[in-house]
């Protein structure tokens, strides 16, 4: 077992980075850990637990910004704003049903650039993070962006480290946009759509500002805890609104209208339904736990083609999330993960595995191949920032 | 403004130089002539001008891969350049530099209504691409006060914002994928029509990195469908603090407005003067807040809104009842800079971000300012995120008004900073902010984004002296500074 350390102060951190860069030590950089099961396994010197670097440092919900050391819990996080009524418009996942964790950090939220349904509305973790301080790969503490929304301040190193897994340096704090809860949400259903692709387009090309748009075949959608989505005895395709009560009462009409032409039927959930479904499908809660998991992002009027053509030749089954874009695969264990026909039945976008043993992690790619040019620029980039290649070493490639 | 020193081999070569160049882009696409360079000896901050080594204006990728792959060999710097709106220099020409002009770059590449997004070339204008799809319902949603003029291309290397930024995000959050040349001349691609790129975000990174880091050859977007109703409310306050305060309830009331402008006196004096556009002229600061969306919810916020701004103590209220009377009352925000320009022979345009509730102090500080160096200021404010407008008004012809000016500005600037916010919000840093960086950043965050230049233009041949005070040697900062093997690290908690 690795040797662990838990830094309580910036100065810790800078200590063991240098110790680890003079050393060429690696070190597993972690929050909680829960997300442990994302990217390649990473064979660690000694492990860098970031959560006694814990609490909130500044929220201001009029100017809409919050701050917080990396290694506070996300429940913190979550039970201030819901003081507020704010939330993380992003909608990060939580690690429970892909990976068996409870618990989270905001440090690694941001890290792996989280996001769920609201992402194809108001973008991903990336687009919310606005500034934050780390320790750098020869012990440098700096820091980059700010606290405020709009800044053209330098390079966005900010958006650089939103995805970078703690491999271009260790976060200490970060500051992030945080938004007003909608008054009130909708769902409008429809049931067995004759064309799934037609139908998430209309929806999302329509005026009515979804917050979110997927699909759920029938076989999915019995596992939903929601009676209307439970007992549909078809597919159901989901659209969410939020807003003020009149205007939701327009647009949901309009919705029916719109979709029910398509398909068997239409109907709507409120609020707690709502709010139960979306948690569903933001989590990943629908696949058996000893299946592995892709999650693969392609232009959405690709997306329904491409899920379906999978689930029968590999007999998967998915989910179709941000109006068809989002992929989540489900397929039985493979030594391979099936990764060639994964990635081959994409003609662009990416197929991400999500959920697999670290022994099949280890040699199968899990993020998507680049071309020579961008592979030899992401090393580059990764050689520059963690030149003594401490940080999470082999956990993106 | 101290610009690195003109390379002396490089000027002695340009005839050479310029004779590659005539070989990789034939005909009129190479401009050496001396008369036809002054059109691209500055950008929108004409305060500086230099004259280019050569200007080239390629058609394709092919082109501009082989002008860099070229240049990269002979160690000629390049200065991308879209349409030269840019307020900060950043397409500053420099004396031994090519400057590489996207203009040519117009096409429309593709429409994909089904996925909500075009594709387009650079040099494309930011209103064409809203022109291109408004025929169905659609708009491309940043919309900077230039964007008849300004290029996509222009847009993502600035960051581009506007007034509907507050709403829907910078060009940062409605960029989907790009393709570019780097120095190499090595052709990539960021993104597409997919969300999140895949890998690091380098497609994010490059947003806003002021044509440092490659030249941008193709830009995707993400496009929307038109609100069913805007309608804009104009709103009145005998005081600076009272305008603020109602934009702060605004947002803690939860509502998230299409945009929020305000303005103070001298601003809207000049605006209502160059264009009449219904602002009241016994008003400390003016609010045009639009609120979009569906009739039934425009109708809802309207309410609410003009209930908030009653409570903050307006003393003017006007809500819009057509669309021609929503256009009127933004023609004044809209033309902003020429009413201005209309009462002062010069101006300069800041661009700062501060925390909002610090608007009151930080107008308070600049008016005592302007007494101080004898400059009037106007101020328009993108109040709902904080992007803060003072034009600061001199007379070029006047010894030493222009120092002033810079010396006034630059003052507003580090007191952006001092309040929490940063040096730009939008228009970049370029030559113009250049030396103000240290007032913001330490060397050591300096050097870190220094880092990212390296990996993608380690000899710091594009558009060097731009946004960094000084360049580091890559090479330098590549070596490590570790001071210790020794593991004790005596107060590290362990398990
Ligand atoms: C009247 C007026 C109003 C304005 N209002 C706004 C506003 O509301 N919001 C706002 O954000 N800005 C505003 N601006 C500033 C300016 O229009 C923007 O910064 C715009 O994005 C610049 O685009 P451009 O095509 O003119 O770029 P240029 O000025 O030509 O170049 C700007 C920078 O981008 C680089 N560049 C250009 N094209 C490329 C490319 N293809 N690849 C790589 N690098 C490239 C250049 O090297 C330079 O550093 C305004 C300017 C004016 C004159």
């Amino acid at each position: 077992m690795a040797e662990t350390f838990k830094p309580e102060t910036v100065n810790h951190i800078v200590e063991a980075t240098q110790w680890a860069a003079a050393n060429g030590m690696a070190l597993d950089i972690c929050g909680h850990g829960t997300k442990r099961g994302l990217g390649k396994p990473v064979q660690a010197d000694a492990v860098l637990d970031l959560s006694g670097l814990s609490g909130i440092t500044l929220y201001e919900p009029e100017e809409l910004v919050m701050s917080a050391r990396a290694g506070t819990p996300m429940a913190e996080i979550e039970a201030a704003l819901q003081e507020a009524n704010q939330m993380l418009a992003f909608e990060p996942w939580s690690p429970q049903f892909l990976y068996g964790q409870t618990g989270g950090t905001i440090g690694g939220v941001l890290a792996c650039n989280g996001s769920g349904p609201r992402r194809m509305q108001v973008g991903a973790a990336r687009d919310h993070m606005l500034g934050f301080n780390a320790v750098g790969g020869g012990g440098e503490v700096f820091k980059s962006g700010g606290r405020v929304v709009k800044n053209v301040t330098g390079f966005d190193l900010t958006k650089l480290m939103a995805g970078a897994m703690g491999t271009l340096g260790v976060l200490t704090d970060v500051s992030f946009k945080v938004l007003p809860r909608p008054e009130k949400a909708r769902t409008v259903l429809l049931f067995g759509a004759v064309d799934v692709s037609q139908a998430l387009i209309k929806a999302q090309c329509s005026e009515h500002e979804l917050s979110a748009c997927a699909h759920l075949p029938q076989v999915l959608a019995m596992r939903s805890s929601v009676d209307f989505v439970k007992n549909a005895g078809a597919s159901v395709t989901a659209v969410r609104i939020e807003g003020p009560a009149p205007s939701l009462a327009v647009r949901c009409a309009a919705l029916r209208e719109l979709l029910a032409p398509l398909g068997a039927g239409v109907d709507e959930l409120h609020t707690v339904n709502t709010e139960t479904l979306w948690a569903e499908i933001r989590d990943v809660q629908y696949f058996d736990a000893t299946k592995q998991i892709w999650r693969i992002s392609v232009a959405p009027s690709e997306g329904p083609a491409i899920a379906v053509g999978l689930a029968d030749r590999l007999g998967g089954e998915y989910v179709l999330d941000w109006a068809g874009g989002l992929i989540w695969l489900a397929v039985d264990p493979a030594d391979d993960a099936h990764v060639n026909s994964v990635r081959g039945a994409l003609a662009s976008g990416h197929a991400t595995l999500m959920r697999a043993t670290q022994a099949v992690r280890r040699h199968v790619p899990v993020f998507q191949p680049q071309t020579d040019a961008l592979t030899a620029l992401t090393a580059r980039v990764r050689e520059n920032y963690d030149p003594a290649g401490i940080f999470n070493p082999g956990r993106m490639v | 403004m101290k610009m690195p020193l003109p390379d002396r081999q490089i000027l002695a070569k340009r005839a050479q130089i310029v004779g590659r160049l005539r070989a990789l882009v034939p005909g009129e696409g190479v401009i050496a002539d001396e008369d036809e360079l002054r059109v691209f000896e500055c950008d929108g901050l004409m305060a500086y001008k230099q004259l280019p080594l050569v200007v080239v204006l390629p058609e394709t990728t092919a082109q501009v891969s082989a002008i860099l792959k070229t240049c990269h060999a002979l160690g000629v710097k390049i200065v991308p350049r879209g349409a030269g709106t840019g307020l900060s220099g950043g397409a500053l020409p420099l004396a031994d530099a090519v400057t590489l002009g996207l203009g040519k770059f117009k096409k429309i590449l593709d429409i994909d209504y089904a996925n909500r997004c075009a594709v387009v070339q650079p040099g494309v204008t930011n209103m064409a691409i809203t022109n291109a799809v408004a025929g169905e319902g659609y708009y491309y949603a940043p919309d900077p006060s230039s964007r008849i003029a300004c290029t996509i291309g222009g847009n993502v290397a600035e960051n581009a914002g506007g007034m509907h930024c507050l709403k829907y995000g910078l060009t940062t959050n409605n960029l989907l994928g790009v393709e570019m040349v780097l120095m190499n001349g090595e052709v990539i691609r960021l993104g597409g029509k997919h969300l999140d790129a895949g890998g690091l975000d380098l497609l994010g990174a490059i947003t806003g990195s002021e044509g440092l880091l490659g030249v941008i050859t193709e830009v995707t977007v993400r496009i929307l469908k038109k609100p069913a109703t805007q309608r804009a409310l104009l709103l009145g306050f005998d005081s600076v603090e009272a305008g603020g305060d109602c934009v702060a309830k605004i947002i803690a009331g939860g509502i998230v407005p299409g945009a929020m402008e305000m303005m103070d006196k001298m601003a809207i004096d000049a605006m209502q003067r160059f264009v009449d556009s219904g602002y009241p002229l016994d008003v400390e600061s003016l609010l045009v807040v639009e609120l979009d969306g569906p009739e039934a919810e425009v109708e809802y916020l309207t309410g609410r809104v003009e209930k908030i701004a009653s409570e903050a103590g307006s003393t003017f209220l006007r809500v819009s009842q057509s669309e021609a009377e929503r256009e009127q009352f933004w023609k004044g925000r809209m033309s902003a800079f020429p009413s201005v320009g209309r009462i002062s022979p010069d101006y300069m345009t800041m661009d700062g971000t501060i925390p909002r509730h610090r608007l009151p102090q930080v107008l308070a500080r600049m008016t005592e300012m302007s007494a101080k160096y004898g400059l009037r200021v106007a101020n328009v404010f993108h109040a709902g995120d904080g992007n803060l407008h003072p034009l600061v008004l001199f007379d070029a012809n006047k010894a030493g008004d222009l120092d002033k000016a810079e010396a006034f500005g630059a003052d507003i600037l580090k007191l952006c900073v001092e309040v929490g916010g940063v040096l730009s919000g939008e228009h970049g840093i370029g030559v113009e902010k250049r030396d103000l960086m240290g007032k913001m950043f330490t060397e050591v965050d300096l050097q870190q984004q220094q880092l990212l230049k390296c990996a993608f233009d380690q000899g710091g041949l594009l558009n060097p002296g731009k946004v960094y005070p000084t360049l580091h040697r890559c090479a330098e900062m590549g070596r490590l500074h570790v001071s210790g093997g020794r593991l004790p690290f005596p107060d590290i908690p362990r398990f």
